[in-house]
């Protein structure tokens, strides 16, 4: 099977690797570039705990050929903190206590922020219908919603602050 | 064993202990640098596959693995020829995680390979020649206890007519002479009775007797992680393996036990865990991992897929039950009477004893009887699932208590209060109970606002209530004082929950010092004694229990540590707000010494301060639980809403109050996946035809609402805080309220699960069928 | 396997017409990778069309809109136009699986899948959606009915694909809808599918409608009947009850994991009747 080249941009970083044409772009990260990060909880597009960002669109990873990511701007949970300074939805989870195994987490922060960057100031029911792609089997999903829905306000709080 | 011996006094006031501080390995967690079961790597690693059965039952003729083992790029090839059995090894365990001379079912491990990567190891899969003959196969529970069903093994026996007398047509179909005499060959691998009392006379002692019989479909705990492991074996027999699991402590044993290992010789390491639930309180692919590293010299990491999770791992069981109640006028409850049939997969051990002893254990009954039937099938060997029974037996009991409240026009908080079980209650499967909470969260759930909300049509409410043991079991703690006066505390237990957290403020509080002074990390299997899995919700309980205890062996030593820096016996040395103080006046007027204050002069007093704690807990207190939910169901489509959902759970002591709601909310919504849409949908062929999360349907976040939620605390005298494990009876009401809330606003009870629309569409034609004659 | 990325419709329709063995067309992927990944399929050559040209433009033409095979559901979505014209295509689009799946499955790529269940292709029938193949001769027009023949099965060539679907101007005083029942709120496959467009004339008479139905048969059924009964009439309660009953009795399903049989039955005439009364609303406007 004959070998793709790809150069790619991940967290704003040039990225240059190998794969195989049947290879997912999940592969790629987790086991080409030890991007261990995303998750693989079904590989078949259901749980999206391998969410991430293509030129800033929500997809989920194991449905991306890594052949297919060539010239393009990936955003992985490795890149949304900017340095040691959290991102206001990665606080938000730690103080709802919006996790407990943590699996799923990564797949919902990106997932969230997506959101967020769309829609500033969502319902309940946008926040849920937004995220059903996003499985979690230990919180109930209870204390994710209020995690985002308390972001998106104290995010319009700040908006409003840094505008004034 | 306690430390002093004064009895346990619980706190009636805490500091830090119920508060909610973020946990220590949360940064890790939301940034993606937590290590969980596959994103571990090893320098020459190999990628493992495992061959799997496609046929439900089959014996197995030949395996040709010579074409496999001649592909480049494949190191080892395994089959069960690889793995013997070992003198006192679990030939059970070990069957199920290679098949011997039959697949037992789709999906049985037959054989598995390890290769440079996973292009090869799925090429030399299919390079793998296995002949099989086919055998007729049976996955249904009432199918397989029948004496005509295919058998499974041929070494359990049963003894139909001896049985029959007491069950009589528990075969469905069979008519008692048509039943052959004797013992004989029989997938009924067990049969467990509790209760006390005269049944019969209880019976005819009651106003109104509501019977029905009920079946539940299997489920998959459904972690989002599959299971994965890395395993490492030197030539010189020395072998590691880091593993998600619920038990790196059962694994090393386990897997040393089965492949002929001295247990010193393994070290396990307990990475991150995506979840467990039970399922992964024993091990699939962990003794398949070490023997492909010890044949191929390399390590092997085998992850599974989603597909072999839901095809070869551990869902719970399936049920088919009947449960009869008889009460008086007046709500009491005169008799009750259950029989619960299980199938656990292809081996015995489904959790019948556990649910039979669960089923009644929230009432106070004077005559009761519950019998239950381990059966096996052709399907994978159940694992534990939350509170393992006891939510298929707690929805036919709650169902018939449902329809007396109903039948007696009683409200149905207040029929659950007329029979709740207290202290001092005889329980229906023996013991007596001390203090207990459900009383409490019965009147909490009648005093919630949720109670009062006016219900609008095609709507209904449904109400239950729930009970687990709880266990304590083998635990080691050990907490290390640092040269800076922070701690470090090394569990054995691994962190499912939340619970390291939790550690850090028993700790904390016991010591007095700052939550973020103390660092918890869960040990690998080189660096502390025993301890049981995490599971039985037993962590917050007994690690807890070891934690404090190991702290208060910590503050022991740093008052011995003052009394010597202060020349005063050891016994005028008190410890008080994270500090050694002269124990009243006569001890002397020194100034108290803080917890860094010691540390810093320990090497010059002694050396190092530790404490710990080794023990077999018990004195574990159970939890009781009232769930109300509010239901809006579809009457032209049969598709159901869930508007409103409140648990209402005795903790004992919330040590973290955001991981304890955290365990009301998650149990409660795999109970509400567990009766609208979760369930092992097997073809005719006996393969399993859902395997993936598109068709095995869990809650997503838009099926669900908010789920309100309230602590009541009951101290538990056991433990040194009152705190009662709270992970598991979460996942007990919610089958029954949920389907006591659609019965309410179809008018029609359910009696099978899940509830799925075409079901709840069909009961609801067929009731305006019955009302148009 | 080979992976393939042309630059031009020709080079395209040059590397399916050469290919030997099986060959897949790679648009948003959702479905491929899926069917790759379970064993279903392994394919010799994988062509990514993402590259040529024009596959992710939207354009307007002929008062209509022509929709390129790589635009992606939520692209789709954002569009402001389309949906203002053909709500229920692009509502029915809308539910193809989750957030994640919107960014990357298209519209095309569910019809050429051919799934019976295919969300999209009710709500492409009843706009009267035209597919644009391509191929090895000059390219031509296909009502979208045409293009699926049987689960999994389209009736497009060796090296044809389709390059583009056409959606009409929507007549004036039209609606349409699309609905769908699944069990959960989200994620699921369709048990049934139903799609209703109408066309009222000054009086509120219905001049012209169209009926599919989907996951009810091996692909979406055109229920002439039930536009017919539609037709001549206001859609007032006793229409919309008796185009239950036609749908009802033009469903085909089959029992399977997803759904029974009487189920599918029942709920084809329950939704029929939904989506023509929400048809109804927005022809109204």
């Amino acid at each position: 099977m004959g070998a793709v080249h790809i150069s790619t941009t991940i967290n704003g970083d040039t990225v240059e690797y190998i794969c195989r044409p049947d290879e997912s772009l999940l592969d790629v990260l987790r086991d080409r570039l030890g991007m261990t990060g995303s998750k693989e909880g079904c590989g078949t597009g259901d749980c999206g705990a391998c969410s991430v960002t293509i030129d800033g669109r929500l997809v989920c990873s194991c449905l991306v050929l890594g052949a297919e990511a060539g010239g393009h701007e990936i955003e992985t949970i490795e890149g949304m903190a900017d340095g040691d300074k959290l991102h206001p939805l990665q606080q938000s989870f730690l103080e709802h206590a919006a996790l407990q195994c943590g699996i799923c987490t990564p797949g919902f922060l990106i997932a969230a922020r997506s959101l967020l960057e769309r829609n500033p100031d969502p319902t309940e029911t946008e926040v849920r219908y937004w995220l059903a792609g996003n499985l979690c089997r230990c919180t109930g999903y209870d204390k994710i919603v209020r995690a985002v829905m308390d972001t998106a306000k104290d995010m319009k709080k700040k908006g409003r602050r840094n505008a004034a | 064993m306690p430390l002093d011996t004064k009895p346990n006094v619980i706190p009636t006031t805490f500091k830090t202990v119920g508060t909610r501080p973020v946990r220590p390995d949360g940064v890790d967690k939301v940034t993606g640098r937590a290590r969980f079961g596959a994103d571990m790597q090893a320098p020459g690693m190999l990628v493992g596959r495992v061959l799997r059965s496609p046929h439900a039952h089959a014996r197995i003729v030949k395996i040709d693995t010579s074409k496999a083992e001649a592909l480049p790029g494949v190191k080892a090839v395994i089959t069960s020829k690889d793995m013997p059995a070992q003198e006192g090894c679990d030939m059970d365990v070990l069957t199920n995680v290679m098949a011997r001379d039959k697949a037992l079912y789709d999906g049985h491990a037959v054989a598995a390979v390890a290769a440079v990567d996973a292009a090869v190891a799925r090429k030399a899969l299919k390079l793998i020649k296995v002949d099989y003959k086919v055998l007729p196969h049976v996955t249904d529970v009432d199918e397989a206890m029948k004496p005509d069903a295919p058998i499974l093994h041929a070494h359990i026996e049963h003894e139909y007519q001896q049985d029959l007398l007491e069950t009589a047509g528990h075969v469905k179909g069979k008519k008692e002479r048509t039943l052959p005499k004797g013992k004989r060959p029989s997938n009924i691998a067990g049969r467990y009775e509790f209760g006390h009392g005269d049944i019969k006379k209880g019976f005819a002692e009651a106003d109104v007797i509501v019977e029905h019989e009920f079946t539940t479909e299997a489920t998959h705990q459904g972690y989002i992680e599959p299971h994965a492991c890395l395993a490492s074996v030197s030539s010189d027999g020395w072998a590691e393996m880091w593993v998600c699991t619920q038990g790196h402590f059962m694994v090393r044993d386990v897997c040393a036990k089965l492949l002929g290992l001295d247990v010193s010789r393994l070290r396990v390491t307990a990475s991150e865990i995506g979840g467990g639930f039970g399922g992964k309180t024993t091990v699939f692919i962990e003794p398949v991992a070490l023997a492909l590293s010890r044949k191929a010299g390399k390590p092997v990491k085998i992850v599974m897929s989603r597909e072999e999770v839901f095809r070869a791992t551990g869902p719970t069981s399936s049920a088919s039950m009947k449960v009869k109640i008889g009460a008086k006028r007046d709500g009491t409850f005169t008799a009750a009477d259950a029989i619960l049939k299980f199938q656990g997969g292809a081996f015995p051990g489904s959790p019948v004893e556990m649910g039979a002893m669960c089923a009644f254990a929230c009432y106070d009954l004077r005559n009761v009887r519950i019998i239950g039937y381990d059966v096996v099938t052709n399907r994978p060997k159940q694992a534990a699932y939350r509170a393992p029974g006891a939510p298929m037996a707690a929805f036919a009991v709650e169902a018939c208590v449902g329809e007396l409240s109903e039948k007696l026009k009683m409200d149905a908080i207040d029929i659950r209060l007329k029979n709740a079980a207290k202290e001092g209650t005889v329980s229906s499967y023996g013991p007596t109970f001390g203090p207990v909470g459900l009383v409490e969260t019965l009147q909490a759930a009648k005093a919630h606002k949720n109670y009062k909300v006016k219900l609008g049509p095609n709507q209904g409410r449904g109400v239950a209530s729930g009970f687990w043991f709880n266990f304590g079991g083998q635990t080691c703690t050990t907490l290390n004082l640092n040269s800076d006066g922070t701690l470090g505390l090394a569990v054995g237990t691994p962190d499912i929950g939340g619970s390291r957290a939790s550690m850090c403020l028993m700790a904390a509080e016991e010591l007095g010092i700052a939550y973020d002074d103390v660092r918890t990390i869960v040990a690998d299997t080189g660096s502390l004694g025993y301890n049981d899995i995490s599971e039985g919700s037993r962590v917050t309980f007994s690690s807890g229990l070891a934690t404090i205890n190991a702290a208060r062996d910590c503050k022991k030593k740093l008052c011995q540590r003052a009394a010597m820096i202060w020349g005063i016996p050891e016994e005028a040395v008190e410890w008080k707000d994270g500090h050694a103080r002269p124990a009243g006046a006569n001890a002397g007027n020194f100034e108290p010494l803080s917890i860094k204050e010691l540390a810093a002069k320990a090497s010059g007093t002694g050396g190092p301060i530790a404490g710990h704690f080794e023990v077999n807990a018990d004195g574990a207190g159970p939890s009781f639980a009232t769930h109300v939910v509010d239901v809006e169901v579809d009457p032209e489509t049969g598709a159901m809403k869930v508007l409103r959902y409140l648990v209402v759970q005795d903790a004992g002591k919330a040590i973290h109050p955001d991981y304890v709601e955290g365990q009301f909310q998650g149990g409660a919504v795999q109970g509400i996946g567990w009766v609208l849409n979760e369930e092992y949908i097997y073809g005719a062929d006996g393969r399993l035809q859902n395997p993936g999360f598109l068709d095995y349907r869990i809650p997503v976040c838009s099926d669900v609402p908010m789920i309100d939620t309230v602590i009541v605390e009951v101290p538990n005298p056991g433990h040194p805080y009152g705190v009662r494990g709270v992970g598991e009876t979460s996942i007990v009401p919610p089958l029954a309220a949920v389907a006591n809330a659609v019965s309410a606003a179809m008018g029609v009870r359910a009696t099978t699960l899940p509830m799925s629309p075409p079901k709840v569409l069909a009961a609801l034609e067929n009731k305006m069928r019955k009302a148009a004659d | 396997m080979r992976y393939e990325a042309p630059d031009t419709i020709k080079a395209a329709v040059g590397v399916l017409s050469k290919a030997r063995g099986t060959s897949r067309i790679l648009a948003g992927g959702t479905d491929l990778l899926v069917q790759m990944r379970s064993g279903m399929l392994e394919p010799d050559l994988i062509v990514d069309i993402k590259k040529i040209p024009g596959m992710f433009d939207i354009t307007s033409e002929k008062g209509g809109y022509r929709i390129g095979a790589a635009v992606s559901g939520a692209e789709l979505g954002e569009h402001p136009k389309v949906r203002k014209f053909w709500p229920g295509v692009v509502e029915a689009v809308e539910l193809i699986g989750s957030t994640q799946i919107q960014g990357r499955a298209t519209m095309v790529g569910n019809l050429c899948n051919a799934s019976p269940a295919a969300d999209s292709v009710p709500a492409l029938i009843t706009a009267g959606a035209v597919a644009r193949v391509v191929g090895p001769k000059r390219a031509r027009n296909v009502p979208v009915e045409e293009i699926a023949i049987a689960p999994g099965k389209t009736s497009l060539k060796k090296g044809e694909f389709v390059a583009s679907i056409f959606l009409p101007k929507p007549k004036a005083r039209s609606g349409e809808a699309y609905l769908r029942f699944i069990p959960r709120t989200e994620m699921d496959i369709a048990v049934v599918g139903a799609g209703v467009s109408l066309t009222l004339n000054a009086k509120g008479k219905c001049t012209d409608a169209r009926v599919a139905l989907g996951a009810v048969g091996p692909r979406a059924i055109v229920v002439d009947k039930a536009a017919a009964a539609l037709i001549g009439t206001t859609v007032d309660k006793a229409t919309l009850d008796k185009l239950a009953e036609i749908c009802s009795a033009a469903a085909k399903p089959i029992d399977d994991k997803r759904g029974t049989k009487a189920f599918r039955i029942k709920v084809a005439g329950v939704l029929a009747r939904r989506a023509a009364a929400i048809a109804l609303k927005r022809a109204k406007g």
